[in-house]
C-alpha cells in the first residue's frame, strides 16, 4: 500500500473549512450591522432581528460558499434552534427581572410583618395576613390531597391494574385535570354554601378548592414513579416470603419516594400562585385570619396581589410587584426542596 | 423437601401454557429443566413456589405437594409457601434502596422481624458465606447492593434467598446475564448448596445441566401455539447419554431448538 498524502488539499475524506473562530466574524458582522440598524432608527427590537437573523442566514450562507450544502443545513439548523431557545428563555428571563427589580422596591420589615388592617390611603401596611393564609390554604390542599392522591396511585398501580374501577378512577382523574380552576372554586363555594350556609367564605373552603386542583396531579405524578418501579423487585420481595402490602409499604414505596415526593412538592408549587378560586372559596380579607374553620374570609397572597392591583394606585402597585415577588421567592423554595428532596431519596447506584 | 407434582396444567387466563406435567423432585438435589424457549420451563418453576399466581388471571390445575402437603391446597398460605420455598430470578435483582447488608436481610427486615444486631450479623455473615461471597464483600457491607457485579449482584440475591432459611431453592436461569467466570462461580455454590437445599434449576445451556444436576426434566411444545409439556424426566447421565425420547436426543444433540 502506498501512503495517502492527507495533507492533500481535496481527497475524498476532507474539503475546504472556514477559518477557526469563523462564528465570532459572522457574530461581530451581524451585531455591527444590528447596531447600524439602530442607527438608523430601527428601535432595539428591529435592531436585535435583523442582527439575529443576519447571523441565522448569514453563517450557514457562508458555510455554502466555502464547505458544502451539508454543513451549511448543520449550521442553519444549529442556529435555528438556538433561536428557538432564546426566544423561548428571554421573557422567562425579563419575568424574573421584572418581579425581582420591582418587587425588591415594596419589601421591607413592615411589609412582611403587617396586615393591612384599618390602612388607608399612604399609610403602611403589608402581606403578613395574606402570606399566612397563603401557608394555611395551602397546607390544607396538601393535607386533603397527598394521602388521598398517593393512596389513590398505589389502588391504581399495585391493586387494580387492568380493572374496570381502575379504569373508571383514571377517566375521572384525567378529567379532574382539565377542571377549570375557577370552577373548582365555584364548587367549593357552592359546597360550603350548603353545608354551613349561604355566602360562607373562609380558609378551609379554599383549601378544598386548591385540593381538587392538587389531587390529579399527586396521583398521575405518584403513579408514574411506582410504574418506574421493576417487576422484578416486586417479585423478589413476594419470593422471600413478604406479604404484598408490606412489599408496597416497604420496597415500593422506599425505592419511588425520591420522586413522589418531588411531584407533590411540584403539585404545590403548582397551587400555590392559584388566584381565581382563592378570590371564590375563600375571599378577602384586610386582617390578619389563622382560623381556617372560622367563617371568615381568609386572605391570601394571589389575592393580595390581585386587589392591590385593583387599587391602581401608585402603592397598590408596588404592593402588587412585593406580593408577586414573595409568591415567586415561594415556588421557587419549593422546588428547591424538590429537588433536593429527589437527589437525596434517589436511589443509591454508585459503587 | 421431596417434591411431587401430579396431571399439572398451568394457565394465563384462558391460555393453557403447560400441560399434564407429573414428576417428582427428589430432596437435597440438583433437578435441571431445559427445553426451548417458549415451552413453560419458567412457568412450571414458578408454580412451586406460588408466584404464578402473582400474573392476574394466571392459575394452576393439578396437584403439587412438597413433603407431601398440598401447596395449593385450600387454607394454604401462599407467603407460607414462598418462605419455605426461595426463588433467584434470571436478572440479578438486589433491592436499589437497600446496602449489601440489608439486602441480604431483607427477608427479615420487610417483614419487620425484630432480631438483635448480633444475630443479624450472623445471619448476614453466614447467607454471604453460603453464597460464595463474604470474602469480596466483607469491607463494604454498607454499601449499595447495585455497586457490585453482576455476578456478585446475583450470589447476593442468593444470599438474600438463602438468608429466610428455606428448604426449597428455586432458579430461573440464574447464569444467563452473567459472565463465564461468574457462571463458574455460581455453579460452583450450586453443587455446595445441594447438601442443604433442593435445588431446581432452568437453564438454556444444556452443558450447565450435564455439569450441575442429577436429574433432568425435557420440556418441550408439540408446535407452536400448542401449551408445552414434560417429555423425559431422568437422571442426568442417562438423559445425556441414553435417553428414551427420540425427541430428547434431537435436542440434546443440537439437531433443533
Ligand atoms: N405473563 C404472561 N402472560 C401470558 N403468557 C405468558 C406469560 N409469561 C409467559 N407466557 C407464555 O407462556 C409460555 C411459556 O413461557 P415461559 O414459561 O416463559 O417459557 P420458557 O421459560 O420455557 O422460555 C409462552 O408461550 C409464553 O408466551
Ligand atoms: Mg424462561
Amino acid at each position: 500500500m502506498t501512503d495517502i498524502d492527507l495533507s492533500a488539499q481535496e481527497t475524498e475524506l476532507s474539503h475546504a473549512t472556514l477559518p477557526r473562530g469563523a462564528q465570532w466574524l459572522v457574530a461581530i458582522a451581524a451585531a455591527a450591522l444590528g447596531g447600524l440598524s439602530l442607527v438608523l432608527g430601527a428601535g432595539i427590537v428591529g435592531a436585535v432581528a435583523v442582527g439575529g437573523l443576519a447571523f441565522v442566514l448569514g453563517y450557514p450562507l457562508w458555510a455554502l460558499l466555502v464547505e458544502n450544502r451539508r454543513s451549511a443545513t448543520d449550521k442553519l439548523v444549529t442556529g435555528l434552534v438556538w433561536t428557538a431557545f432564546g426566544v423561548a428563555v428571554i421573557p422567562l428571563i425579563w419575568l424574573i427581572y421584572m418581579v425581582v427589580a420591582r418587587g425588591t422596591a415594596a419589601i421591607s420589615p413592615e411589609f412582611l410583618t403587617y396586615s393591612m388592617r384599618s390602612v388607608t390611603g399612604d399609610e403602611q401596611g403589608g402581606l403578613y395576613h395574606a402570606l399566612m393564609g397563603t401557608l394555611i390554604v395551602t397546607g390544607i390542599a396538601a393535607l386533603i390531597s397527598i394521602p388521598i392522591g398517593i393512596m389513590t396511585a398505589i389502588y391504581l398501580i399495585e391493586y387494580g391494574k387492568g380493572s374496570r374501577l381502575a379504569k373508571a378512577i383514571t377517566f375521572l382523574v384525567d378529567v379532574m385535570t382539565g377542571i377549570p380552576s375557577i370552577v373548582a372554586g365555584l364548587f367549593a363555594f357552592a359546597l360550603f354554601t350548603l353545608v354551613v350556609g349561604p355566602g360562607t367564605r373562609f380558609g378551609f373552603g379554599g383549601g378544598v378548592a386548591l385540593s381538587l386542583l392538587m389531587i390529579p396531579t399527586v396521583v398521575r405524578s405518584t403513579e408514574e414513579m411506582l410504574k418506574l418501579v421493576p417487576d422484578d423487585l416486586r417479585e423478589a420481595a413476594y419470593a422471600l416470603g413478604v406479604p404484598k402490602w408490606r412489599t408496597i409499604t416497604k420496597m415500593v414505596l422506599p425505592t419511588a419516594v425520591g420522586g413522589i415526593v418531588t411531584g407533590v412538592v411540584l403539585s404545590i408549587s403548582r397551587v400555590i400562585g392559584e388566584t381565581a378560586p382563592l378570590l371564590v372559596a375563600s375571599g378577602f380579607n384586610p386582617n390578619m385570619n389563622t382560623n381556617a374553620l372560622e367563617d371568615s374570609p381568609m386572605m391570601t397572597v394571589p389575592v393580595f396581589i390581585y386587589t392591590q392591583l385593583s387599587e391602581a394606585t401608585a402603592k397598590g402597585v408596588e404592593y402588587a410587584w412585593g406580593g408577586a415577588l414573595v409568591l415567586f421567592v415561594l415556588v421557587m423554595a419549593l422546588n428547591l426542596i424538590a429537588r433536593i428532596v429527589g437527589t437525596i431519596f434517589a436511589p443509591k447506584t454508585g459503587r | 423437601m421431596s417434591i411431587s407434582v401430579k396431571d399439572a396444567s398451568i394457565f394465563y387466563g384462558d391460555f393453557k401454557a403447560v400441560e399434564d406435567v407429573t414428576m417428582s423432585i427428589k430432596p437435597k438435589s440438583v433437578t435441571a429443566f431445559i427445553g426451548p424457549s417458549g415451552c413453560g420451563k419458567s412457568t412450571f418453576l414458578r408454580t412451586l413456589n406460588r408466584m404464578h399466581e402473582v400474573i392476574p388471571g394466571a392459575y394452576v390445575e393439578g396437584k403439587i405437594s412438597i413433603a407431601g402437603q398440598d401447596i395449593y391446597g385450600s387454607g394454604v398460605d401462599p407467603v407460607a409457601v414462598r418462605r419455605k420455598v426461595g426463588m433467584v430470578f434470571q436478572r440479578p435483582n438486589p433491592f436499589p434502596t437497600m446496602s449489601i447488608y440489608d439486602n441480604v436481610l431483607a427477608g427479615n427486615r420487610l417483614n419487620s422481624k425484630r432480631i438483635k444486631k448480633a444475630e443479624a450479623d450472623e445471619i448476614v455473615e453466614d447467607a454471604l458465606r453460603g453464597a460464595n461471597l463474604w470474602n469480596e464483600v466483607k469491607d463494604r457491607l454498607g454499601k449499595p447492593g447495585m455497586g457490585l457485579s453482576g455476578g456478585q449482584q446475583q450470589r447476593l440475591c442468593i444470599a438474600r434467598a438463602i438468608a429466610v432459611q428455606p428448604e426449597v431453592l428455586l432458579m430461573d436461569e440464574p447464569c444467563s446475564a452473567l459472565d463465564p467466570i461468574s457462571t463458574a462461580a455460581i455453579e460452583d455454590l450450586i453443587h455446595e448448596l445441594k447438601s442443604d437445599y433442593t435445588i431446581v434449576i432452568v437453564t438454556h445451556n444444556m452443558q450447565q445441566a450435564a455439569r450441575v444436576s442429577d436429574e433432568t426434566g425435557f420440556f418441550n411444545l408439540k408446535a407452536a401455539g400448542q401449551p408445552g409439556h414434560l417429555v423425559e424426566f431422568n437422571p442426568t447421565k442417562q438423559m445425556f447419554t441414553n435417553p428414551d425420547n427420540p425427541d430428547t436426543e434431537a435436542y440434546i444433540s443440537g439437531r433443533f431448538g
